[in-house]
């Protein structure tokens, strides 16, 4: 099935959902469109002509081009490197009904690739100035801002495709979209799916993919290609330092804590010079005590930013093999689902169809079990949560139904939960009042849902 | 200017990570052509620009027209009737001050015809949507001035790319997988005392917990090249063994159980790293007996002295082998221990680059230290003339052939822009631009399928359903794969100016429909 098939189910569907009011576009587009002779030329050579290797499905017309300029409504998640090329490939395709969402301001070390940003704007919201260079620049494009955090209206679009610049807030959208999807006896709904297509880039690397949600591998299937985040162990920071990055650790972890040197309670801000400068002569002093050679500034605020080093052209080829998913597998088979790119040495791509895995625990639908001894302790229940390579939460808060009663067993994101439920990490499972087969509902950043793991003793 | 110093070390931050201030540098210095400003064409250039690139010059004729603003994001409707090199210099300029920016309204044939010494003056250039006899004009001038040229072209869903370069030296090819340099095998004295000074045997628990794995891989292989006639562990069995050898090292506590030391589990893991044993890279030894390097002449780039002085060092100081790298990977130990250790290969790293400067006769002295560090990782990247790709003679028969046995390989895609370029030599236009044309082209373009394949003797067959494809696109340039292709053009040049990564070599086809890519050396 075709993206194209998807768009006009979901548009029949969408037609049956009421409308948020939406804010009005700033500069340019008034939602009347400028023509001029020969504007879609080269998008129509592919939607108004037939050709041998289109899709079984697609029938050659006018229709496409009107319901791409008038109807298909994209959402893009993230206005940043890969958002700036995203939104552009978008309008210069024919999509006139773009919505953009990021929390983001603009920051000087955006404008060697966000190429939507100049310096006058620097510190303005992401979503606002792209919306505003793409409608001023597109004649008749509407790109509607949302330069805050927005859930439940990912059901008005046809297609979502993110630029986002971390793994929790994927498996974030991926799990609100999964559970958007509607079952009839068992069988999926095709009008309930909504197509993701999601990108990322580091240095010369990126991939691109393609989720159809419920049908193809979803985030969580794949979350091991992921790698892990680098983390030096403490032992290592705090008495036995080799590497100038060990150095810096100590005076972020540990002696920023101890000297406050900006005041009680200011925490360490990676956007400010001066803390970043304070940050360096401290780890240069700590080098020194070691001989450890390498300590520079930049090194430092990398480190302390964990900063991922990105270029235009990397952004640019990712969002255009992402995006072409968009359009021109409007009219293709959507092949493969799983693309990575490198141009280190020559340039190397490569498309695979990642695999759906059985017992996800993002899409299977198949419960989670969680085996554990009732005497082992809840801390461990709550480490096996952040640990596996298949779950990787981030800090899980644990509710179960005992004695009839809904419990909170541990929770961390409110100070005063956290304190009270604390004692309960070190109690046993036994201790709990928790049975065999007993259900835990698990709430976590990871996923929008909850998630109900079941309980299943050993002995 | 300290100011606008840190202003632009702030707004460069993230590509500096990448290639560091000396490529910066070469950047800001480069004035790259572009022909043609259409939207593979503007991208290309958004790419190098956004970066930095010192200045760019826009070459075009062409008005602009409706269809060019519909795809082209540096063209707005306003410009329609104007010369499309001054339009897209004023929207591609804006994108940063930085950058200085330049066009002449002509067409790249008449500036052939009357001076073609123009573009002498190029870093680089990109020549898009030419059309073969411009492409070989150029090809040829650019040739004879040693200028890389790189030629790009959009053509419906097909990005194809081909670079132009007679000798390209890379330096920094910064690989992704390197094997690291340990001498294990051949410790030099330095080396080799700083071993003798650990006694594994009477150390103490915190100590022996703590000693680098490279040290413990050293002494027990000492204790296995004693207890086997000085040969090494070769195969799955004998390195097993060893790796039992070290294990057995482990200090154990009074209940006999092994301590928990995992030291010694990095060392045991990493055998086969430590027993990598220490050679000259094939590539590197290729370079050091090439021609260029035997025969060294006041005309030959500092990169073949530096290398010739690599060569002279290896005969002497070096005993066969390249200059001593001098970094080690992160590895469990106490922080003096491994500082120590670190410092003896890097120190042996200082001296050995000494030894390879004196063996270099002038200013050398930085790009030695460069080089040494990267010595085997230096790479020549040599592509063919057009000419000699278009030539029946010297055409890569075997290349084309042998991928065109799988018949959907990209191979066809190549030979289909050939057939396209033919087409246009013949009609003056390229097929199935307007919709009445496309059916009655199919068979045009299939005589030009014919005579391509005639011509160079090319017993391949190319279904019927690429040159319908090739119709269909009308010579359309959809922005995607404008993007995509300008994404991987512009990082390519990148590679070309910087002296950084290697580039490919030396044709590159993009298929958006399968998003599949091949690289061919045509």
């Amino acid at each position: 099935m075709n993206l194209l098939l998807f768009s006009l189910f979901r548009e029949k569907k969408r037609r049956r959902v009421v409308e948020l009011t939406e804010k009005m576009v700033v500069d340019g587009g008034t939602g009347t469109r400028c023509e001029w002779e020969g504007r879609w030329n080269h998008v129509r050579k592919f939607l108004e002509r037939s050709g041998p290797f289109t899709h079984p499905d697609f029938e050659a017309s006018t229709e496409s081009l009107q319901f791409m300029l008038d109807t298909c409504k994209i959402l893009v998640i993230g206005a940043g490197g890969l958002g700036c090329e995203l939104l552009k490939d978008l309008a210069l395709s024919g999509f006139c009904n773009i919505h953009v969402v990021d929390m983001d301001t603009i920051d000087v070390s955006n404008l060697n690739r966000q190429f939507l940003f100049r310096p006058k704007d620097v510190g303005r919201p992401k979503a606002d100035v792209a919306a505003e260079f793409i409608n001023s620049r597109i004649p008749g494009c509407c790109v509607v801002p949302y330069p805050f955090e927005s859930n439940a209206f990912c059901v008005e679009f046809h297609i979502i495709v993110c630029g986002l610049d971390s793994i929790v807030a994927r498996r974030w959208m991926n799990g609100m979209l999964l559970s958007l999807l509607v079952y009839e006896d068992g069988v999926l709904d095709p009008s309930s799916i909504i197509p993701l297509i999601d990108g990322g880039t580091e240095g010369f690397k990126g991939n691109a993919r393609v989720i159809l949600p419920g049908m193809t591998a979803c985030i969580d299937c794949t979350l091991e290609l992921y790698p892990p985040q680098i983390n030096f162990p403490m032992c290592t920071i705090a008495s036995m330092p080799r590497l100038p990055e060990h150095c810096i650790e100590y005076v972020r972890i540990l002696l920023w804590p101890k000297e406050k040197p900006f005041g009680d309670g200011v925490g360490l801000d990676g956007d400010d010079p001066d803390h970043i400068q304070w940050v360096y002569q401290k780890s240069l002093e700590r080098a020194a005590e070691f001989s450890i050679t390498g300590v520079t500034y930049r090194l430092t605020q990398g480190v302390v930013k964990r900063i991922i080093p990105a270029v235009a052209s990397t952004n640019a080829v990712i969002a255009g093999k992402g995006q072409n998913p968009g359009i021109v597998k409007f009219a293709y088979i959507p092949l493969n689902n799983y693309m990575v790119f490198n141009d280190v040495d020559g340039l190397y791509t490569y498309t695979f169809e990642a695999e759906r895995k059985e017992n996800c625990s993002a899409c299977s639908q198949v419960p989670q079990d969680l085996h554990f001894s009732p005497s082992s302790k809840l801390q461990e229940v709550l480490d096996y949560l952040t640990e596996s390579a298949s779950l990787q939460m981030k800090s899980p808060a644990i509710t179960a139904t005992v004695e009839g009663k809904n419990k909170t067993l541990y929770l961390q994101s409110v100070a005063s939960i956290e304190q009270r439920t604390r004692p309960n990490l070190s109690k046993t499972l036994k201790e709990l009042g928790l049975s065999d087969g007993q259900e835990l509902a698990i709430a976590d950043v990871t996923t929008p849902q909850t998630m109900l793991f079941r309980l299943s003793f050993t002995s | 200017m300290a100011a606008t110093k840190t202003s632009k070390e702030q707004r460069y931050d993230r590509q500096l990570r990448l290639w560091g201030d000396h490529g910066q540098e070469a950047l800001e210095n480069a004035h790259v052509c572009l022909i043609n400003a259409t939207a593979t064409g503007t991208e290309t250039l958004k790419n190098l620009v956004l970066p930095g690139i010192g200045a760019f010059t826009i070459v075009d004729g062409h008005t602009v027209s409706g269809e060019d603003v519909g795809n082209n994001f540096f063209l707005s409707s306003s410009s329609i009737g104007k010369n499309r090199a001054q339009a897209a210099t004023e929207l591609l300029q804006e994108l940063n001050s930085d950058v200085s920016g330049n066009f002449v309204e002509e067409n790249p044939d008449k500036l052939l015809d009357n001076d073609p010494e123009f573009f002498h003056r190029f870093t680089l250039v990109i020549g898009v949507q030419l059309p073969e006899s411009t492409c070989l004009r150029l090809g040829s001038v650019l040739w004879s001035a040693s200028v890389p040229f790189l030629v790009c072209k959009t053509y419906g869903l097909i990005g194809y790319m081909r670079l132009v370069v007679k000798e390209h030296t890379v330096i920094e090819s910064h690989p992704d997988n390197a094997l690291e340099d340990l001498r294990l095998d051949q410790p030099f004295a330095e080396l080799k005392s700083h071993i003798q000074s650990y006694d594994l045997e009477s150390m103490e628990k915190k100590d022996h917990s703590h000693t680098p794995w490279i040290i413990i891989v050293a002494k027990y292989l000492e204790k296995w090249l004693s207890e086997h006639n000085s040969q090494p562990p070769k195969n799955y069995k004998e390195k097993e063994a060893f790796r039992q050898l070290i294990r057995q090292g482990i200090l154990k506590n009074d209940n006999d159980v092994p301590e928990d030391e995992e030291n010694f589990e990095e060392a045991v893991k990493n055998v086969n790293t430590a027993l990598n044993p220490t050679k000259i890279p094939t590539a590197v030894e290729d370079l050091i007996n090439s021609e260029q390097c035997s025969n060294i002449t006041s005309q030959s780039a500092s990169f073949w002295v530096m290398l010739r002085a690599i060569k002279e060092f290896i005969q002497s100081e070096g005993n066969g082998s390249l200059p001593v790298r001098g970094t080690i990977p992160d590895m469990i130990a106490d922080s003096q221990k491994f500082i120590n250790l670190q410092n003896v290969y890097r120190e042996k790293a200082m001296q050995d680059a000494a030894a390879v400067s004196k063996h270099v006769e002038c200013i050398l002295q930085s790009v030695g230290k460069v080089s040494c560090k990267n010595a085997s990782f230096l790479r020549v990247v040599c592509c063919r003339s057009l000419a000699e790709e278009y030539s029946v003679d010297s055409v890569n028969k075997d290349e084309i052939t042998s991928y065109m046995d799988s018949p959907d390989s990209e191979m066809v895609l190549y030979l289909m822009l050939r057939a396209v370029d033919r087409f246009y030599q013949q009609h003056s236009r390229y097929p199935g631009v307007y919709n009445y044309q496309v059916e009655e082209d199919i068979s045009k373009l299939k005589l030009c399928v014919n005579s391509l394949l005639q011509e160079y003797s090319l017993n391949v067959n190319i279904k019927d359903d690429y040159i319908h494809e090739f119709c269909r696109y009308g010579a359309a340039e959809p922005h995607t794969v404008a993007a995509f292709l300008g994404g991987s053009a512009a990082q390519e040049v990148i590679k070309i100016i910087s002296h950084q990564f290697v580039p490919f070599n030396n044709t590159f086809i993009y298929n958006a429909m399968s998003q599949t890519s091949a690289t061919f050396q045509l």
